[in-house]
C-alpha cells in the first residue's frame, strides 16, 4: 500500500512547494513593484543598474545579432533564389529578426549574461548577510537592491532586442547585396513595403517588453530566494538561465499565437 | 553588592519566547532582561540559537509564543513601517560585519544616513569621519571592503552601526576568528562606545575570557533555556557542572566529548555481525 502510495505523495509534495514558489514570485514581484516611486526619485540607483546590465550587454548583442542576420541572409537568399524571388531578401530578414528572432534571441543572451549575473550577485549578497543587514538598518533591501535592478533589466532588454534587429537587418544587407549581388533597391523597397508598423513591429516591441520583464523577474527572485551558501547560490544561478530560456520559448508561442493568428 | 538587571529598567524585555526552525526547538519559553546602559552577554556552545536571538529582538524572526519587547514596544505587533522606525535606534553588527561589497569604507558608513536623512553632503562628511576615527579607520575611508581584514571589516561595520546614534547595538559574535591584537581592539572599542555614548550593548558570543572582561551582566544559554546568569563573577564561581565545564572549556564533562552512539567495540565488529 506504502509503496503504491509513495510516487504519488512525492509527486503531491513537489507540485506544493512549486505552487509555493509560484506563489512567493507573485507576493515578491509586488514589493518590487511598490519600489517604483523611490527609484522614480532616486534615478541613479536605476541608471548605474542600466548599466551593469543593459550597457554591457550591447557588444554581445551586436555580435550576436550580426551573425544571426549573416545566415538569414545567406539562408533566405539560397531559399528564395530557387523561385527567382531574391529581391524578398529584404523582406525576409527582417521580418524574422523584428517578429522572432530579436525578441527570442535576445531575451536568451540577456538570461545568460545579465540574468545570470544578477541572481548570483543578490544571491551572494544573501548569503553574505548584505540584505540581512540592510533590513536591520531599516532599509528594505527589495526596494533598494532588487527594485532598480528589476525596472533596469525591463527597460534595457527592448532596447537590446531593437539594436538587435537592427544590426541584424544591416548583416543580412552586407551578405545579400554586398555579397551575393541582390538588388539594392529591391531589398530596401520590399522591406519597406511589407514590414507593417503595428503588424511586425510593435507586435515585436511588446514580445521583448514581456521577455525582458520575466527574464529580469526570474533573474532577482531566483538570486533573492536562494539558499544562502554557495551551492544554493551556484543551483539558483542555473535555475535562473534554464527557468528563463523555458519561459521565454513558452511565453513566444503563446504571444505569437494571439497576435499573428489569422482572423 | 553585585548587579542585578532588575536595577536599571530593562530595555529589551523578553518573556515566555518559544521558537522552533524545522520542526526543532531552538528556544523553550525563556525569560531575558537586558538591562539599560550596560553590556550584557549572552553565550552558549555554537548552535544554540544565540544569532536567531537578535533577529527575535530585531524583528527578522517572528517568534511561535512570547513576547519581545524592546523599549516598552513589542517588536512583533508592529507594522513594516513601525519596525524599521525601531530598527534604525537599533544597531546590528553581523558576524561578517555585512559591509556592502560595492561601496566603499565611506560610502558604507555614509549609507544610512544617506537612505534616512537629507543631511548636506558636508554634514554627512563630518559624521562618517567622526565614526570612522572611533573606530580607528579614518585613513581607511577610501578602501573597498575586499581590502580590509576581517577585524577591520568589523570595525567598519561598527562605524556603520553606530552612524545614525542609536540607543542599543547587537553584536554577533565579535570575536571569532580574530587575533590577539585585533581581538583586544574590539573588545576596547565595545567597552569604550558603550559607556562613551550611553548605549546598550548585548554581545553574543562563545569566547568567555574576553566577553566576560567587557560584560556588566551574562547569560548562559544552552538546549533552548537558560541555563545560568549573574555577573561575570557569579557565573565564572558558579558550581553547576555544565557551567563550570563552559566557562573552563573543558572537552569532557556534562557535554560529552563523543556525540550518542552506539557502544564502541561492537560498532567496530558491527560490519563482521551483518
Amino acid at each position: 500500500m506504502n509503496t503504491v502510495l509513495k510516487p504519488f505523495q512525492l509527486l503531491g509534495q513537489s507540485a506544493l512547494v512549486s505552487v509555493r514558489k509560484l506563489g512567493r514570485a507573485h507576493l515578491f514581484i509586488l514589493h518590487v513593484l511598490t519600489g517604483l516611486p523611490g527609484i522614480l526619485a532616486r534615478l541613479h540607483l536605476l541608471i548605474v543598474q542600466m548599466y551593469s546590465v543593459g550597457v554591457l550587454s550591447i557588444l554581445l548583442i551586436m555580435i550576436s545579432g550580426l551573425f544571426v542576420g549573416m545566415v538569414l541572409g545567406l539562408q533566405g537568399y539560397y531559399v528564395l533564389s530557387d523561385f527567382g524571388a531574391e529581391e524578398s531578401l529584404g523582406v525576409m530578414v527582417a521580418a524574422s529578426l523584428v517578429r522572432e528572432l530579436g525578441p527570442v534571441v535576445t531575451a536568451l543572451l540577456f538570461a545568460g549574461r545579465a540574468g545570470s549575473a544578477l541572481t548570483a550577485e543578490i544571491g551572494l549578497m544573501k548569503a553574505t548577510e548584505q540584505l540581512s543587514g540592510m533590513e536591520m538598518m531599516a532599509v528594505d533591501p527589495v526596494k533598494r537592491i532588487i527594485a532598480p535592478r528589476f525596472f533596469a533589466g525591463a527597460v534595457s532588454m527592448p532596447l537590446l532586442a531593437a539594436l538587435f534587429s537592427i544590426i541584424g537587418v544591416l548583416g543580412g544587407y552586407f551578405v545579400g547585396v554586398g555579397l551575393l549581388g541582390v538588388d539594392e533597391g529591391a531589398f530596401r523597397s520590399q522591406m519597406q513595403a511589407n514590414i507593417d508598423f503595428d503588424e511586425d513591429i510593435v507586435n515585436g516591441v511588446i514580445k521583448s517588453v514581456v521577455f525582458g520583464a520575466v527574464v529580469t523577474w526570474i533573474a532577482v527572485f531566483e538570486g533573492y530566494d536562494a539558499v544562502p551558501t554557495s551551492e544554493g547560490v551556484s543551483r539558483a544561478t542555473t535555475r535562473s538561465v534554464v527557468y528563463s530560456a523555458f519561459a521565454v520559448l513558452g511565453c513566444d508561442f503563446v504571444l505569437t499565437a494571439l497576435m499573428f493568428g489569422k482572423d | 553588592m553585585t548587579f542585578q538587571p532588575s536595577d536599571t529598567p530593562a530595555l529589551v524585555s523578553i518573556r515566555g519566547l518559544s521558537f522552533s526552525r524545522s520542526g526543532r526547538k531552538i528556544f523553550d519559553k525563556i525569560d531575558l532582561d537586558i538591562p539599560r546602559g550596560k553590556i550584557t552577554a549572552i553565550m552558549g556552545p555554537s548552535g544554540t540559537g544565540k544569532t536567531t536571538l537578535l533577529k527575535l529582538i530585531g524583528g527578522q524572526l517572528r517568534p511561535d509564543s512570547g513576547t519581545v519587547r524592546v523599549d516598552g514596544i513589542n517588536v512583533h505587533r508592529l507594522g513594516l513601517d513601525e519596525l524599521y522606525a525601531l530598527r534604525k535606534r537599533m544597531g546590528m553588527l553581523f558576524q561578517s560585519g555585512a559591509l556592502l561589497t560595492d561601496l566603499s569604507v565611506y560610502e558604507n558608513v555614509a549609507f544610512p544616513l544617506r537612505e534616512h536623512t537629507r543631511l548636506p553632503e558636508s554634514m554627512i562628511r563630518t559624521l562618517v569621519l567622526m565614526k570612522l576615527e572611533a573606530v580607528g579607520l579614518r585613513g581607511a575611508r577610501d578602501l573597498m571592503p575586499a581590502q580590509l581584514s576581517g577585524g577591520m571589516a568589523r570595525r567598519v561595520a561598527l562605524a556603520r552601526a553606530i552612524v545614525l546614534d542609536p540607543m542599543m547595538i547587537m553584536y554577533d559574535e565579535p570575536f571569532t576568528g580574530q587575533d590577539p591584537i585585533s581581538m583586544g581592539v574590539l573588545v576596547q572599542l565595545i567597552h569604550d562606545l558603550n559607556h562613551g555614548l550611553g548605549l546598550t550593548s548585548i554581545v553574543v558570543s562563545h569566547d568567555v575570557q574576553e566577553t566576560a572582561s567587557i560584560a556588566d551582566y551574562v547569560y548562559l544559554i544552552s538546549d533552548g533555556k537558560v541555563v545560568g546568569r549573574g555577573t561575570p563573577a557569579e557565573v565564572a564561581q558558579s558550581d553547576s557542572p555544565w557551567i563550570r565545564q563552559f566557562m573552563d572549556g573543558l572537552p569532557d564533562g556534562p557535554v560529552h566529548f563523543h556525540y550518542p552512539s552506539k557502544d564502541y567495540a561492537s560498532d567496530l565488529l558491527g560490519f563482521v555481525a551483518n
